[in-house]
């Protein structure tokens, strides 16, 4: 290939990566139905790879794509009158645009309905985050699949059963209205976290797919925080991904070990992103009562500045643990509470918030309860009871460097 | 406009156990049910409360058998028609559908080419 065409490829990967979300947005409400729309905007960015090496990069390509993909679903349709989907996309207020509209220079950002569409809290959970990756990211269904340690046709079915309820229920492409919002956004910004957090700890295997999606959750915090600038939550959630990815490269050690936030390289950590996310925490704390994802963001915030693991101000993170508490009761809350807990009260007290917490059986079969139970009869001088311990956690971890980091510590523990 | 079908499933148990006045509570709550339709924004088709299971009878294969086809805790105990602009607006009117002892499923009604 020669460094033009290579050049061109780089365009349209780019642009695939930055306006894929845009053009099937605005795509979706000529085509009134998701899946002519995806096939369309595929077709664009096939046309521009031609296109673009003929007559050059468009000034912006962003524009040149959703043109391009809305003539081809226009075509589609007066190709084929039947093709009209019986259950269209129900695009409201607004009525779909008429073909002038196509031509028209003014594309209006559709990207919120897309998100929102496919968050809907009618699709279950797995779903939405599938449908998030392909539509909003533009991620291949194998990509998908990958990522989420499914088969491939299993993936598919899963999308496709999922476009399939949003024309057959008709899930409105819309934002929703400010009484169904906070409710509506909680459930977008669960699913980003999630797309998160299952890049950040992968729960099985090799982690090679996974930083990629690291980099969409990040990607799409960032959209949402750019469509959405007064939302709190939305700053929360960017807030928080940033400050928890500021310290992605310090916590495997050269040896592949799993580094612990005490063990890890604090000078190290991306300053800029900490400097960037410790801004947007300020924000999100700001103008009433804080939202979950502004609250995880504030402790993350104070690990980011703290100069050392024992210099925390644990106290504050305990207080900000039960403030989270409050907007968000949910058992795994209070478990990483317990950690907290352990630096002011010792791990005495922690373990007796530990056991409650066992006791009240939500969280049987958790790797980390187990974890961090083993944690806190080790710090205790218990050793018999923590090696238990850390032997029921390592029967619950699949991940390889979790489980050498489990093991490990068994070892210690029978030689000490 | 769609229609969808708000279909009410509750424990009969709760029902057989209960006491006069949730009866009363309920006859109450499904008149105040069919006005709330309208005030959403949606229109009420029909509607019926069922006989428990106990009364029914299933066919299949030709083969008339005692019972419904799966014994559940949860059993379809009536149904409501109705017409709304989306799925949001249909669950919006569905959340208000009473089901003291259970819950409902809104399935929106297929519809073919005329």
């Amino acid at each position: 290939m020669n460094a033009a065409a290579a050049e061109i490829k780089r365009a349209v990967a780019d642009a695939h990566r930055r306006e894929w979300a845009f053009v099937l947005a605005a795509t979706a409400r000529v085509a009134g139905d998701i899946e002519l729309a995806e096939e369309c905007v595929q077709d664009a960015y096939l046309r521009a790879l031609d296109t673009w090496a003929r007559d050059g990069v468009p000034g912006n390509p962003g524009a040149w794509l959703t043109t391009t993909a809305r003539r081809l679903a226009l075509d589609a349709h007066r190709r084929d009158r039947t093709l009209r989907s019986k259950l269209p996309l129900l695009v409201e207020p607004d009525a779909a645009p008429d073909a002038e509209d196509v031509e028209a220079d003014v594309v209006p950002d559709d990207r919120l309905r897309l998100v929102f569409t496919c968050c809907h809290p009618a699709l279950a959970r797995e779903a939405q985050v599938a449908l998030t990756l392909r539509l909003v990211c533009g991620v291949s269904t194998g990509d998908i699949a990958q990522a989420f340690l499914v088969s491939e046709p299993t993936m598919a079915a899963r999308v496709t059963r999922a476009k399939k309820k949003i024309s057959a229920a008709r899930i409105a492409y819309r934002v929703p209205e400010a009484h169904e919002l906070p409710d509506r956004l909680d459930a977008v910004l669960t699913v980003v976290h999630l797309l998160y957090t299952t890049g950040h700890t992968a729960p099985t295997g090799r982690d090679l797919v996974r930083v990629d999606l690291v980099e969409r959750a990040l990607d799409l915090a960032r959209m949402l925080h750019s469509l959405m600038p007064d939302e709190r939550e939305v700053r929360g959630l960017l807030a928080l991904l940033l400050l928890a990815d500021a310290r992605r490269a310090t916590r495997i050690a050269p040896d592949g070990r799993l580094l612990l936030l005490a063990e890890q390289d604090r000078s190290r950590w991306d300053r800029a992103a900490i400097d960037e996310g410790v801004g947007l925490v300020f924000d999100a704390l700001r103008g009433g009562r804080p939202g979950r994802f502004a609250l995880q963001a504030a402790i993350a915030a104070l690990h980011a500045e703290a100069p050392s693991y024992a210099e925390t101000d644990w106290r504050q993170v305990v207080g900000l643990y039960d403030e989270l508490l409050r907007v968000w009761p949910s058992p795994v809350v209070a478990l990483n509470r317990t950690a907290a807990v352990a630096m002011v009260d010792g791990p005495a007290a922690a373990l007796v918030e530990v056991e409650a917490l066992e006791r009240d059986g939500r969280l049987a079969g958790y790797r980390y309860l187990t974890a961090t139970k083993a944690d806190l009869l080790r710090r205790l001088g218990r050793n018999k009871e923590a090696i238990a311990a850390y032997r029921a956690a390592l029967e619950l971890a699949d991940n390889a460097t979790e489980r050498a980091f489990l093991a490990g510590r068994i070892t210690e523990l029978s030689a000490g | 406009m769609a229609q969808y079908l708000i279909l009410i499933y509750e424990s009969e148990t709760g029902w057989q156990d209960a006491p006069p006045e949730a009866w009363q509570q309920a006859m109450e709550a499904h008149n105040r049910f069919a006005q709330q339709v309208g005030e959403l924004g949606g229109s009420l088709l029909g509607g019926n409360a069922l006989q428990p299971t106990t009364t029914a009878t299933t066919i299949r294969d030709d083969i008339v058998t005692d019972g419904p086809f799966v014994e559940t805790k949860e059993a379809l105990g009536g149904y409501y028609l109705i017409e709304a602009k989306d799925l949001d607006q249909a669950l919006a009117i569905a959340k208000l559908c009473p089901a003291p002892y259970g819950g409902v499923e809104v399935r929106p009604v297929m519809t073919f080419d005329e």
